[in-house]
């Protein structure tokens, strides 16, 4: 087993909810003793519904929250907390790719000044350098050379999002957030997205954070996944393992909701019942336990943490059994 | 099986600064009773245009309507009095479930009073306006025996939908609910008027896929129950197997097959499904996109719209497009060159 190239320990970011006159009222938990490690050349999935708090993960990583405490460790240095001006050569490795690249690069810059700007603020390379940089990256995500003279809005949703990993593997990062990479695109411009996350992987030595809301991908791209519910990481292992027979009550839910083609209709007995409870008033214990089937009473006073449980850790107080093949039947 | 909708060869673009963009290019689409329809197809190839020419809330200015009919229950809404349209059809028999619940509520009446405005105008109860408007429309009565009726069954339906406490939820504004909340009251709202058609437009893209799963079961059991045909529009294949019974595939304005949902899966004829089967993320690990773009509206390929991307094209395929064949019952496939049937 490779060792951890980033290192997240106990990071936690609330955000204050305010009410009249600017009074604190409470907190949304986003963050909340979140530790996990990303292992040199992984993909590690970060899977978990709207609000809670996978984005927020990936940017606080980033420095664009700080966070409130915790650790974040990145090639032996500690980076959480850093300013601007230290944290600059740390973010040379260290990339974040947004959600919608196509709103993340400036409409009235041709792509070639935005391919440049990066190498501009990190290196002291010339001009004519430059340019032989970004033709290279350019020609490695699979655009033509013509597209330097473009504008955003002039390509397709699919090019705007090579454009942006163009844009973050000029500076030939180590680490890569890759946040929802592939939401709004279509089935077929996905799946060749994807490909090209996997070759540019192993042509730059990258390691990904993958962050999805879409099991389907995280399943197929991913070594490693971790599941978050309201702030915390509920369950994480390795994603062909946790596919197969999921241990926490809400990941088993997660992957009982995705529609298998070919398999039975999940829709005709799906059990979880309600949605997720407000963030900024959390029930006690356990965050799942007013939604979960197997919530007894000491789910609502003891918040169970994240343990080792065969070849994962789980954060529940009655994990699903680890080999279930009575879960289908459980389930019905 | 009688059609209940019959969309024949429908031909229509919209006037754009680039030119008339051919966004629909002789379609055609069926729905029987009862049926719930899949219409699946990528961005931009003109599903939500078909769903709305259905509806009759194409953007005036812009749309221009070449040729083609669109028969409900065998009147064509195309040629019939607009009046006629909007007083039975419209919102009454036949209804429309948004995309997106979050924007799809105004937000500063109570859910309450936009449902009741719903059922003031649509109520199955009301009877059909035969002598025209004699009041302006904001003076019209809203008697309060049918008021108290249309109140009994929209309590009765947000209840069929699994929301807990109606009364309390209709004195909600709309940002006092989840997006899965906002979307069961749209197909509470949807099912109000006892529809024979509901329209629902990619109803779980905003959702979570827990959420999904419990919103496209109500959809599904709904239907089921009150035998209410649903033409549902999505790009999700996983969505479509769920609850659908047939599925149509679109592709850049023309339709290129249609199957019932187990040979739709089993035994694709036609590239363009077979390749949008294959990109699927599997958890193999290995997937296939298909290479290429979207053609242009603008100047798009002759004949089949697919020739430019498909590896089984020919001179033919850019010369013409092909007729719809028959593979078996209710399966139909428009392509020169179909795939051979799956081995059972």
């Amino acid at each position: 087993m490779s060792e951890a190239i980033l290192s997240v320990r106990a990071l936690r970011r609330w955000f204050p909810v305010r009410g009249a006159f600017n009074r604190r009222r409470g907190w949304v938990k986003a963050l909340d003793d979140v530790s996990f490690d990303l292992r040199q050349g992984e993909i590690l999935g970060l899977v978990g519904e709207s609000g809670c708090g996978k984005s927020t993960l990936g940017k606080t990583i980033m420095g664009i929250h700080q966070p409130d405490a915790g650790e974040i460790w990145f090639e032996g240095r500690q980076i959480a907390g850093l300013s601007p001006a230290a944290s600059r050569p740390v973010r040379r490795h260290l990339q974040y790719a947004y959600q919608d690249p196509g709103a993340s690069l400036d409409p009235r810059w041709k792509i070639g000044r935005s391919l440049h700007e990066p190498l501009v603020i990190h290196t002291d390379l010339s001009a004519a350098d430059r340019e032989a940089r970004v033709r290279e990256i350019l020609k490695a995500v699979g655009l033509p050379q013509s597209h330097l003279d473009l504008y955003p809005h002039e390509i397709s949703g699919g090019q705007q999002r090579r454009v942006g990993l163009a844009r973050i593997l000029t500076l030939h990062p180590k680490v890569v957030i890759l946040d929802e990479p592939t939401s709004g695109l279509d089935v077929s411009v996905q799946a060749t997205v994807l490909a090209l996350f996997r070759e540019l992987r192993d042509a730059f030595e990258l390691t990904y954070m993958f962050v999805s809301h879409d099991l389907a991908v995280v399943r197929m791209m991913c070594s490693r996944v971790a599941v978050m519910y309201l702030g915390r990481v509920v369950e994480i292992g390795p994603t062909d393992r946790i596919f197969a027979a999921p241990q926490h009550h809400y990941t088993r839910s997660l992957l009982a909701a995705i529609p298998q083609i070919g398999g039975p209709r999940v829709t005709r007995d799906f059990w979880l019942k309600g949605e997720p409870p407000d963030p900024a008033n959390l029930p006690s214990g356990c965050r799942f336990r007013t939604r979960c089937p197997r919530a007894e009473a000491r789910c609502a006073e003891v918040e169970p943490v994240l343990a080792p449980s065969g070849d994962r850790e789980v954060a529940c107080h009655f994990p699903a059994a680890p080999e279930g093949p009575d879960r289908q039947a459980e389930m019905r | 099986m009688t059609a209940l909708l019959e969309v024949q060869d429908l031909k229509l673009g919209f006037r754009t600064e680039g030119g008339l963009a051919r966004v629909l290019d002789g379609v055609n689409f069926r729905i029987d009773a009862g049926q719930v329809m899949g219409l699946v197809g990528e961005s931009g190839c003109g599903k939500t245009t078909l769903a709305r020419a259905v509806l009759g809330v194409l953007p005036h200015h812009a749309a221009q309507i070449d040729r083609g009919r669109i028969l409900f229950r065998g009147t064509d809404l195309l040629g019939a009095d607009p009046r006629m349209v909007n007083d039975r059809i419209r919102g009454r028999a036949i209804t429309f479930v948004p995309q997106d619940p979050f924007t799809s509520f105004s937000p500063v009446f109570t859910v309450g009073a936009q449902i009741m405005d719903i059922m003031k105008w649509k109520s199955p109860r009301r009877p059909a306006d035969n002598g025209g408007a004699r009041l302006p429309a904001l003076l019209r009565p809203y008697p309060g025996a049918r008021r108290r009726a249309d109140r009994a069954a929209v309590l009765e339906l947000l209840d069929a939908v699994q929301l807990p406490q109606p009364e309390r939820i209709l004195a909600k504004y709309p940002h006092e609910l989840s997006g899965g909340q906002r979307q069961r009251l749209m197909i509470a709202m949807a099912l109000l008027t006892e529809p024979d058609l509901v329209i629902a437009d990619e109803p779980t893209t905003a959702l979570d896929v827990t959420i999904q799963a419990q919103i496209l079961g109500l959809l599904r059991r709904l239907a089921t129950e009150r035998g209410v045909a649903v033409l549902l529009t999505t790009h999700d294949l996983g969505t479509a197997y769920e609850i659908c019974d047939a599925i149509t595939v679109m592709y850049a304005g023309q339709e290129v097959e249609s199957a019932p949902i187990d040979r739709f899966f089993r035994s694709p004829a036609h590239p363009y499904t077979a390749r949008l089967l294959a990109s699927l993320p599997k958890s193999e690990g290995t997937v296939a996109g298909i290479p290429g773009e979207v053609p242009s509206l603008l100047r798009p390929p002759g004949g089949c719209r697919f020739n430019p991307r498909c590896d089984r094209a020919g001179p033919e395929c850019t010369a013409e497009r092909p007729a719809a064949t028959r593979r078996a019952d209710f399966h139909l496939v428009r392509c020169h060159h179909p795939l051979a049937e799956a081995a059972p």
